[in-house]
């Protein structure tokens, strides 16, 4: 069975304007809308796109998050997932550990392909996608734009500072997706139906063998200093002469 | 249904809205041009089967969950909705009211958006008083011969199939205990007059059916029972009312946001618009509206979801959500100064398509009428 095996995580909706609590011990998670991170949700639009193409036979979503991520981990499923993984676990989970609770996946379900986002959207670490391909000891290819897959290695096209630059990985390997891999489908409303039946597996993280031990202490959450109001210039005269008085320009 | 569901669907349905309607909006719109493109995409969605039981290949969607999907399209464009909508009407009365064998043959094609159309009940001399319509269905042994015409018929011209209210008996007294509803689809003395020209509402179909010695086996006849048929189109406007009601209530919203958008961009006076105190004024009432609408057609559909009797209720919701309609895009209007006349902004189109709602599945007048006499009926002294 050729299996893409595809790492979701729940974070804030992108469109929710976030919020840092008055006391600064992290953001405003109450009665917020939490979705799927939108760069999974492009990982997860690739492997249902190489499985439609007869590149895969299966494609399987994983989160690891509290007992209600089972939500997103539905909507995954109505996207065309065939089959979920819920690692259940409340708290933080940092990228060490979450690659590491991945490696396990692996072991389990043997994926030929790893698809997560090269992010997410809540910490910004972008770290998991790595530390998975270093601890599996495979190939990675991070930040991909396009995926073509032979039979035994991934193409992929990644977007760097300089441009684009092409890779060539053996499979299995590892692949996190940028932005302009795809455009991800909205859903069918009879496959959110179709979606409740799919099997959802739940594994207590105590099962695995990994430690959520934290190795980053956060010490303060504050919100981006509020921007200073800009000024209308009329031409490049005016521009130059309002630098020139900031002392930008001599 | 669950509220995961509805918060999936709703999520699909935003991302559909933003990513195919609003879109190709404006260009539809101005050009009255038929938005076929939307129509496979809607199937793909489900949306022909919407509300059409699970067990023949609908999503078995409540009135509640209808309403906002309704409402979610009607804020970015109202005029789509009326592919599925009234389909939707003539697939709820074979469900509500047809033969085992008609839900059987009928539901399933109806549900994939294979065989799709909408409901005809107005004539050119009959809209608000129904029982003065004048096509009849003749009994020729096993076959109905229909005549008559029909107007303003959402789908006339892009539907195949129409549930067509029509006397069986003109000289029954009282007069609705000579009406039914037939199953027409188009074919050999049924064809399409004119596609009529609009105000709003534009690129869709509003046409008039004409029947002229259309013949159908006697199996079309929904129910299987002569004289039912006033009963069963009425029972239809109930959910019609709620449907309608989630427009007016879209455009309103609708109509908000662009508004509010605005207000923040356009500068007057060294200060954006929605600085100064008139057009706060005009913002507040204008939410206010929109939550208000909300509510009286959350309420609405819960009792119509229960099976409870709400016509005083889905009554409530078609005549606010209309008026807040109409008042909020002429708002809006006022907010945009002259640019609310500019074909150039949204906005004039949310204008032309919001009196709509006013008249379409009995008018407001009518609403009042029916509001006024439940309170009677339920306060006698
Ligand atoms: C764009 C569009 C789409 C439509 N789609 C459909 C469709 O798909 N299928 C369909 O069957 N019909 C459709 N209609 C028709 C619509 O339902 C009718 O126009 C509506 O019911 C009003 O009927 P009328 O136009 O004959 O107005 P009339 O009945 O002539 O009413 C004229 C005025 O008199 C008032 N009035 C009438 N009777 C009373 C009374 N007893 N007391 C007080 N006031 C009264 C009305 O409120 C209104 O203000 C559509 C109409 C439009 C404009």
């Amino acid at each position: 069975m050729k299996r893409i095996l595809v790492g979701v995580k729940r974070v804030i909706d992108f469109n929710v304007r976030v919020k840092v609590k008055p006391d600064g011990s992290g953001i405003v998670t109450d009665g917020v809308k939490l979705s799927l991170n939108p760069f999974d949700e492009i990982a997860l639009e690739e492997a249902l796109r190489i499985k439609e193409r007869g590149g895969a036979d299966e494609v399987v979503v994983a989160t690891i998050g509290p007992a209600d991520c089972q939500q997103q981990l539905r909507t995954a499923l109505a996207m065309g997932a065939d089959r979920a993984l819920h690692v259940v676990h409340e708290g933080t989970i940092e990228p060490l550990a979450g690659a590491r609770v991945l490696l396990k996946l692996i072991d389990k379900e043997q994926p030929f392909l790893v698809i997560l986002g090269k992010q997410a959207i809540d910490d910004d670490n972008n770290q998991t996608g790595q530390m998975l391909a270093a601890l599996w000891q495979r190939p990675q290819a991070t930040f991909a734009s396009k995926v073509e897959l032979t039979d035994s290695t991934a193409r992929v096209t990644r977007e760097v500072d300089a441009g684009l630059e092409t890779l060539e990985v053996d499979l299995p390997a590892v692949v996190t997706a940028d932005l302009r891999l795809n455009e991800p489908r909205y859903v069918k409303l009879p496959d959110i139906m179709k979606a409740k039946k799919k099997p959802l597996e739940s594994l207590p993280f105590a099962d695995l063998g990994v430690s959520a031990a934290a190795r980053v202490k956060m010490v303060r959450t504050e919100p981006p200093a509020q921007r200073q109001k800009g000024i209308m210039v009329k031409d490049t005269q005016e521009l130059i002469a309002a630098l020139r008085k900031r002392g930008a320009l001599q | 249904m669950a509220r995961r569901e509805d918060a999936d669907i709703l999520d699909s349905i935003e991302r559909w809205v933003e990513r195919e309607v609003r879109p190709i909006a404006r260009h539809h719109d101005h050009a009255d041009e038929y938005p076929h493109e939307l129509v496979g995409q809607m199937q793909a969605l489900g949306l022909f089967g919407a509300t059409i039981g699970e067990e023949y290949g609908g999503l078995g969607l409540s009135a509640s969950t209808y309403a906002q999907i309704v409402t979610t399209i009607a804020a970015a464009w109202m005029a789509p909705v009326g592919i599925f909508n009234s389909h939707l009407i003539m697939a709820a009365c074979v469900e509500r009211h047809g033969t085992a064998a008609q839900k059987a043959h009928w539901l399933p094609r109806f549900a994939s958006g294979e065989l799709r159309g909408g409901i005809g009940l107005t004539e050119p001399d009959a809209g608000t008083d129904l029982q003065a319509i004048r096509t009849v269905a003749r009994r020729d042994g096993e076959t109905y011969v229909i005549d008559g015409t029909k107007t303003w018929i959402t789908n006339g011209i892009h539907g195949e199939c129409f549930a067509v209210l029509v006397k069986t008996d003109p000289a029954a007294v009282p007069r609705h205990a000579g009406m039914s509803l037939f199953l027409c689809e188009k074919g050999p003395g049924f064809t399409v007059g004119r596609k009529l020209k609009k105000l709003g509402y534009k690129a869709i179909d509003s046409a008039e059916l004409v029947f002229d010695g259309h013949r159908v086996p006697a199996d079309r006849l929904i129910g299987g029972v002569e004289g039912q048929g006033f009963v069963q189109a009425a029972q239809g406007l109930a959910l019609g009312r709620i449907n309608v009601a989630a427009r007016g209530a879209g455009i309103a919203q609708g109509a908000l946001r662009e508004a509010l958008r605005y207000a923040q961009q356009r500068k007057t006076f060294g200060k954006p618009i929605a600085q100064h105190q008139a057009i706060q004024l005009k913002l507040a009432d204008m939410a206010t509206r929109v939550e208000a609408a909300r509510l009286l057609i959350r309420q609405a559909a819960a009792k119509y979801d229960s099976g409870e009797r709400c016509d005083l209720e889905a009554g409530m919701a078609k005549l606010f959500a209309s008026e807040a309609g109409v008042e909020n895009s002429l708002e809006a209007m006022r907010i945009f100064g002259g640019y609310s006349y500019s074909t150039e902004f949204d906005i004039e189109r949310f204008y032309r398509d919001a009196p709509l709602m006013c008249i379409g599945e009995g008018t407001n007048e009518m609403q009042r009428i029916i509001i006024a006499r439940q309170l009677l009926e339920r306060n006698p002294v």
